[in-house]
């Protein structure tokens, strides 16, 4: 490692550290232990951020998308009665919200997330890949007490509790891989493509409809439903509501109805979304700095 | 391989580093843009900006090393790759142990956090636990004197307290490696005495520090070793004496130009020579020298004014003054040239930095500017003959004893 054995003590008496390549800003330079420390640091002091100042305070991440499920409620029940046609409606509503706010507030933020710390990233190095992953984190802390909430209002609605409620966790890291993914994307392009905030904007809003979260894919038209399936949060969703509303719902392989390569797509979509996060993150964390 | 000098390691390797920018005029920023200019797209950016051409240098370890050069040479540039912040488009850098950054006079605090939560986060991006960032919050905060603060958000502190609570958490990381630009040209005295200490300091204990500054006094009272980067290479690298000469005498611009243009007359060139002719901005102490400026007509020109002012450095308070007025500057038709040179027959200037300013005037009575230097021409005194002010008054001293004896 050293130019020269010579300059360096060989027993090592004097503990001169050897010389490394500098890391660079890479994605993820500095050992394992330091990113996640690092991690859940940036996550804890963002969630404790978001809200402070304000006079409900924690309560906003639950109030704001209890205020979205109420309207939703209020236009689906009362507007449109469309409600009435599924089992179980309002609950599966309220739990489509809290899990599809979780990718909508984590991949919104993201996609200025660089830029609004640019005095740390113009002045510090650290894996840059934290920045993004934070920001889900901390959605994902609001999640975790959202869904108490959800549960609490679930049971008091009347569905029943069964063992498939522990199978949550795979639906959430599912979720959780989507957002990361899409996080990732954003974040690196926003410095150099400033449009890449309004387009995600009116893409958000687009994904919000084209994901089974007002209504189960079922009751969609064939045409449509088919569209709807090659999206990769459809198939979270389905499951969602199978295992924790209406086990008799169809689920992410039935709601195909045997169109069975819809679901075959929707993960090959997945996987390239994620191979492309990695690849752009990669490319661009090296050089996002010099964006800013 | 040590480093060239001394018998100490090699704490930092920097072999043919370079690194090239676009220049952020010439860049597209939106997916507009791109598409409207698809060469771009295809080809990459038009213009780059190459801050570092090869630039390959030794630091050993416990050495206190000065960078220096003018802004835009490149010397911020580097210290961004030693840190990892940019990366470099070619050539290596190789760090023996941790490096602790203070960039642009900050660490990179959020503004939106208290100074706890700042020192927190900042130590675990610098390499700390988190407890151990933790237990050295109160060291930070009693270096940086501001324990009346700690629950202030830091969008809420002056600049001087930022810098301060910044250099301070550097201090603390226990970095082997301290990269320092610029601290000693902000903040208070005291503080600024301090920093210098804390640093010698710690450089006596076996940490490496970097200094970035464009100040040569910072160079030669603090450095062990210097370089001069000039235009994306080293130009100088050695004792701080002979560096900082250097700088004065090869990287400083010796021709000024005026700046305007605009008018029937103007400044095409100004510089400083000494008694021999040659043009400089070093004069030892009671040498003569002189101040030449090129003048241009464009219109025809009957009268001129030049004035000429001597301004003490860093202070820019004139000190001296001369006017070459209309009956001796010459008067010039369309086209013309002539270069008017001021002879300063016996230097009265102590030992220090001046500037010389001028600005070529019209010589009619309302004295309307045609021409101005864009920046005040260096001048460097050397010597040891102090009187303790800028301009020593030719004299003589006399004494006459007398038999009177002691007043009473």
């Amino acid at each position: 490692m050293s130019a020269d054995p010579t300059a360096v003590s060989p027993a090592g008496i004097d503990s001169v550290p050897p010389l490394r390549p500098v890391p660079g800003p890479s994605p993820t330079a500095g050992g394992s232990r330091r990113f996640f420390t690092l991690l859940w640091v940036m996550a804890v002091t963002e969630f404790k951020l978001t809200f402070h100042g304000t006079t409900l305070g924690y309560a906003w991440s639950l109030v704001r998308p209890l205020l979205m499920f109420g309207v939703l409620l209020a236009v689906f029940t009362q507007v449109f009665r469309f409600g009435d046609s599924v089992k179980d409606y309002p609950a599966l509503l309220l739990l489509n919200v809290m899990l599809f706010t979780l990718f909508a507030e984590a991949t919104q933020r993201s996609v200025t997330s660089v830029v609004v710390r640019e005095q740390v990233v113009r002045k510090a190095q650290f894996p840059r890949l934290v920045i993004p992953l934070s920001i889900v984190l901390t959605e994902l802390l609001d999640l975790a007490l959202n869904l108490v909430a959800v549960f609490i209002f679930i049971v008091a609605y009347g569905v029943d509790p069964r063992w498939t409620w522990l199978l949550v966790p795979v639906v959430v890291l599912a979720l959780l891989l989507v957002t990361t993914a899409v996080s990732m994307i954003v974040s690196a392009l926003y410095p150099r493509f400033r449009d890449v905030l309004l387009i995600w904007t009116v893409l958000s809003t687009v994904l919000f409809y084209g994901t089974p979260v007002l209504y189960p894919i079922g009751v969609a038209p064939e045409r449509f439903r088919h569209i709807v399936q090659l999206n990769p949060l459809t198939p979270i969703f389905e499951q969602a509501q199978k295992w924790v509303i209406d086990p008799n719902a169809p689920g992410a392989l039935g709601a195909t109805k045997g169109s069975e390569w819809l679901l075959a797509v929707s993960f090959l979509i997945f996987a390239c979304i994620c191979a492309a996060a990695w690849w752009i993150f990669k490319r661009e964390a090296p050089k996002i700095a010099e964006e800013l | 391989m040590s480093a060239p000098g001394t018998g100490a390691p090699v704490a930092i390797e920097v072999r043919g580093v370079k690194k090239s920018f676009t220049i952020p005029r010439e860049r597209q920023t939106t997916l507009k843009e791109r598409a409207l200019h698809p060469k771009t797209w295809l080809r990459g950016e038009v213009a780059r900006l190459e801050a570092l051409r090869g630039v390959s240098f030794d630091v050993a370890r416990g050495e206190f090393f000065g960078v220096i050069g003018r802004n835009g040479g490149g010397k911020s540039t580097l210290l961004k790759l030693l840190a990892s912040i940019y990366q470099p488009d070619g050539g290596s850098i190789r760090v023996a142990g941790r490096l602790a950054p203070f960039i642009e006079l900050g660490v990179g605090f959020n503004p939106e956090l208290n100074a706890k939560d700042n020192v927190l986060l900042n130590g675990v991006m610098m390499g700390l636990t988190r407890s151990e960032a933790r237990s050295r919050f109160e060291r930070v905060v009693d270096y940086a004197e501001l324990w009346d603060y700690t629950d202030l958000k830091l969008k809420n502190y002056s600049f001087g307290m930022q810098v301060r609570l910044g250099f301070s958490m550097m201090l603390q990381v226990d970095a082997d490696v301290l990269l320092v630009d610029e601290v000693l040209a902000v903040g208070d005295l005291a503080f600024q005495e301090k920093c210098v200490a804390s640093l010698k300091e710690v450089r006596d204990q076996g940490t490496t520090i970097v200094l970035v500054t464009h100040k040569m006094d910072d160079v030669e009272s603090h450095c062990d070793r210097a370089m001069l980067i000039e235009e994306g290479v080293v130009d100088i690298i050695g004792e701080p004496e002979p560096v900082a000469e250097r700088f004065i005498e090869v990287i400083l611009p010796t021709k000024h130009a005026g700046m305007t243009g605009e008018g029937p007359a103007g400044i095409s060139a100004a510089w400083i020579a000494d008694h021999g002719g040659r043009t400089t901005q070093i004069v030892p102490q009671g040498e003569p020298f002189s101040f030449s400026a090129s003048v241009y007509a464009r219109d025809r020109v009957d009268s001129l004014e030049l004035d000429v002012g001597v301004l003490s450095h860093p202070e820019g308070v004139r000190i001296s003054g001369l006017r070459v007025g209309p009956g001796e500057m010459p008067r010039l038709s369309a086209g013309e040239q002539a270069t008017v040179r001021v002879d300063f027959e016996r230097g009265s200037l102590e030992p220090g930095e001046y500037r010389l300013s001028y600005e070529l005037k019209d010589g009619e009575p309302d004295g309307r500017l045609l021409d101005r230097c864009p920046e005040p021409a260096r001048l460097r005194v050397t010597g040891e003959d102090r009187g303790g002010g800028a301009v020593m008054l030719p004299h003589r001293v006399h004494v006459d004893r007398t038999e009177a004896g002691v007043p009473r």
